[in-house]
């Protein structure tokens, strides 16, 4: 294709930003030696990871003895869901919310396969923006809950959650506190060292550096069993030779990312705000999905009534133009993203939802050149909607959906 | 992403036949917006009863637009009873084919042209007749019956990719399941089942794994100038040795495998393992 690509898509994954790659390109050739090995040649390597290390931990505040390196945000999930259920094998409860990633969300509703024990799952719900009742989290704790697994950032709606407050509320209860922060991590401030966070995921892939490697950071004293068992890599904690050139490009990404906190922060926030407000404006029947303000800095949720999400992607694909959708279309499922209608999105809105995501990468220019393409798609899509004329109205005869089970 | 033709994009992108026609002589709607996708078609007649014009309004994913469209196209020209044969797969084949999670795309557009032709002649439609199986997207056992036959579907998952029954809460997979199995027991019921379905004895079971062999496999190959012996039979392992031509051939696994066991399976018991005896 010729048309330039225009990437909005950075909740999604990110591109590997080329200071990374210039970072890690020797670690595939002339170093290739094994981080654990005896010889010089393999030393130099395992310095350079202890250095990775180091980058990463200051990024979020943690000491570099507190994260072990996993294959994937996935990965970290599991493992730190995992070991909080092996800590204390006679705790049965788990307390999530109904918004997690899957990688959150489908590992503790099939708990009950995984593990053979009876755990009780409570998926806290979330209000139309998208917030959750601090109350309601403070009742749902249990005397034999093993873990709360909260998010820090929402990925499709960008909407952020009280982790620390939440994480002191569970330890003053005696819980363990796991977040998964892949979204959040390089987007917005975290230092650990200040919080009572026990257990926080992160992935390379979010945040300029490649995909398939993800970090665990598990707070020193917090109880720990492994999920992957081999070697003695990680101190025992985690099997497996490292990726070592991932490893180092994550070290330099969390280093840039530190750098352009702010910018992301006040430029990249500027831009999202202008592309938000301009569709807005601009497209009638159009609605902000997700807290204006709690909220990340990168991210724009906005539906559009009486089209379909999938079939705006493709029109905006034809201009070069990369979004996501919660439409029931682009997942393969026949529903609309669980986020959504967690939420209490309306089903006309759910279907035509679209995210924007940018990154420090995007320019201006970019945000004028979606602002001119995406209001004609729509009107287009609408035209050929059958309720966009009688909008309003609702479903148009044959069998109607009442679906309760969401 | 999605795998689409580039009939699919075509017929997406530039969409025939947007609209709807002025007064009339059919009108179909099915789907709402709370399925995530619905479709409005319109057409005339002209006055020897063909379809003179034909319209839709769509709201859905590509492949619901580009069926659509396709449909409009398909169906002017012909009488009634001619656009009455059009089906889903017939769509779907104009197309160039469809990724099979969207088949219900092309499904969608069928129901259309169904009440559409029904809504002319003034009749109810027939497939909102029967009885509503899957509550979340609204379809009745009739559309899951057919989609079932006409395209031989062999699962649950199937039948949500083609008429989306099963896709939402999942409360009616049982129910799916049980009209899976009436309406195959239906189209096997020609073709009855030979194999006893009673437990069989350690005897009974001996006795006609001999038969077969006999029957069947000992003639086979004999032709190539190779016997087969029956040793033993300890629960569902059966134990045989080859002879002549067959027990010194390399290939006598792959005999034994996949054709004394897979005749043995078919004609004494599904779960039978043949192995060779150890000289
Ligand atoms: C919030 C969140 N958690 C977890 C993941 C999974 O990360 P990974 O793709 O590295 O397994 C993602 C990315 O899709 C995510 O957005």
């Amino acid at each position: 294709m010729s048309t330039p690509v225009v990437y909005m898509d950075n909740n999604a994954t990110t591109k590997v930003a080329p200071e990374v790659l210039a970072e890690m390109l020797p670690y595939f050739s002339e170093l290739y030696g094994n981080p654990s090995s005896m010889h010089t040649f393999g030393g130099q390597v395992g310095r350079k990871l202890a250095a990775a290390r180091e980058q990463i931990a200051t990024l979020v505040g943690a000491s570099s003895d507190e994260l072990l390196f996993t294959s994937c945000g996935t990965e970290s999930d599991s493992t730190a869901i995992f070991a909080a259920l092996q800590s204390f094998p006679e705790k049965r409860h788990i307390v999530t919310t109904r918004v997690e990633h899957p990688a959150v969300k489908n590992l503790c509703e099939s708990l009950d396969k995984l593990t053979g024990h009876k755990h009780r799952i409570t998926q806290l719900p979330v209000d139309r923006e998208g917030r959750l009742d601090l109350k309601q989290y403070e009742e749902s704790l249990a005397e034999d809950t093993a873990i709360v697994s909260v998010m820090w950032a929402n990925n499709e709606t960008g909407v952020l959650f009280p982790v620390e407050e939440m994480a002191r509320i569970a330890k003053s209860r005696g819980i363990l506190f796991h977040t998964d922060a892949v979204q959040a991590v390089g987007k917005v401030p975290i230092d650990l060292s200040q919080s009572a966070i026990d257990f926080l995921s992160l992935s390379g892939h979010k945040l300029h550096a490649p995909k398939g490697i993800g970090v665990l950071y598990v707070r020193r004293g917090t109880p720990f069993v492994p999920f992957l068992i081999g070697g003695h890599q990680e101190k025992g904690r985690r099997g497996g030779t490292e990726n070592v050139a991932s490893i180092i490009g994550l070290g330099k990404a969390c280093e840039l990312a530190a750098d352009r906190m702010s910018e992301e922060n006040t430029r990249v926030k500027t831009l999202r705000d202008k592309l938000e407000d301009g569709l807005l404006a601009a497209i009638p029947h159009a609605m902000l999905n997700g807290h204006k303000t709690e909220r990340l800095p990168n991210t724009a949720n906005v539906s559009f009534e009486y089209v379909e999400g999938e079939a705006i992607l493709l029109h905006l694909d034809q201009f070069g133009i990369c979004a996501s959708s919660g439409s029931a279309c682009t997942s393969g499922s026949l529903e609309p993203s669980h986020v959504l209608r967690a939420m209490g999105v309306p089903f006309t809105a759910a279907h035509g939802s679209v995210r924007l995501s940018l990154s420090v990468y995007n320019t201006e220019a970019e945000v004028d050149y979606v602002l001119e393409k995406l209001p004609p798609i729509i009107e287009k899509l609408r035209a050929m909607s059958p309720f966009w004329q009688s909008a309003h109205q609702g479903s148009i005869g044959g069998a109607s959906c009442k679906c309760q089970c969401s | 992403m999605w795998e689409y033709t580039d009939k699919v994009r075509d017929h997406f992108m530039n969409p025939r036949n947007v609209g709807e026609v002025e007064n009339p002589d059919g009108v179909g709607e099915v789907g709402s917006l709370a399925c995530g996708d619905a479709l409005k078609l319109t057409f005339k007649l002209d006055t020897e009863g063909r379809i003179s014009d034909a319209k839709f309004k769509t709201f859905g994913c590509a492949s619901a637009i580009a069926s659509s469209s396709a449909l409009t196209e398909m169906i002017k020209g012909l009488t009634l009873d001619e656009a009455a044969k059009v089906t889903n797969e017939d769509i779907a084949e104009y197309l160039g084919g469809l990724p099979k999670e969207k088949m219900h795309c092309s499904v969608m557009g069928r129901e259309a042209l169904e009440a559409a032709i029904a809504h002319h002649k003034g009749v109810p439609l027939p497939m909102a007749q029967g009885e509503v199986v899957c509550e979340c997207f609204g379809v009745t056992d009739l559309e899951v019956r057919r989609a079932i036959q006409e395209s031989n579907l062999k699962s649950v998952e199937e039948i949500t990719n083609f008429t989306k029954a099963g896709g939402g809460c999942g409360k009616c997979h049982e129910r799916l399941e049980a009209i899976l199995r009436e309406v195959h027991q239906d189209l096997q019921k020609v073709i009855p089942d030979q194999r006893p379905t009673a437990r069989l004895t350690n005897i009974q079971k001996i006795k006609l794994i001999e038969e077969v062999l006999e029957r069947e496999i000992r003639p086979a190959l004999r032709k190539d100038g190779g016997d087969i012996e029956l040793v033993d039979v300890d629960g569902d392992f059966v134990v045989v040795s080859l002879r002549g031509a067959c027990g010194s051939c390399k290939k006598s696994q792959t005999t034994l495998k996949e054709y004394v066991e897979k005749k043995l399976r078919e004609q004494v018991l599904e779960s039978l393992i043949v192995e060779e005896a150890k000289s």
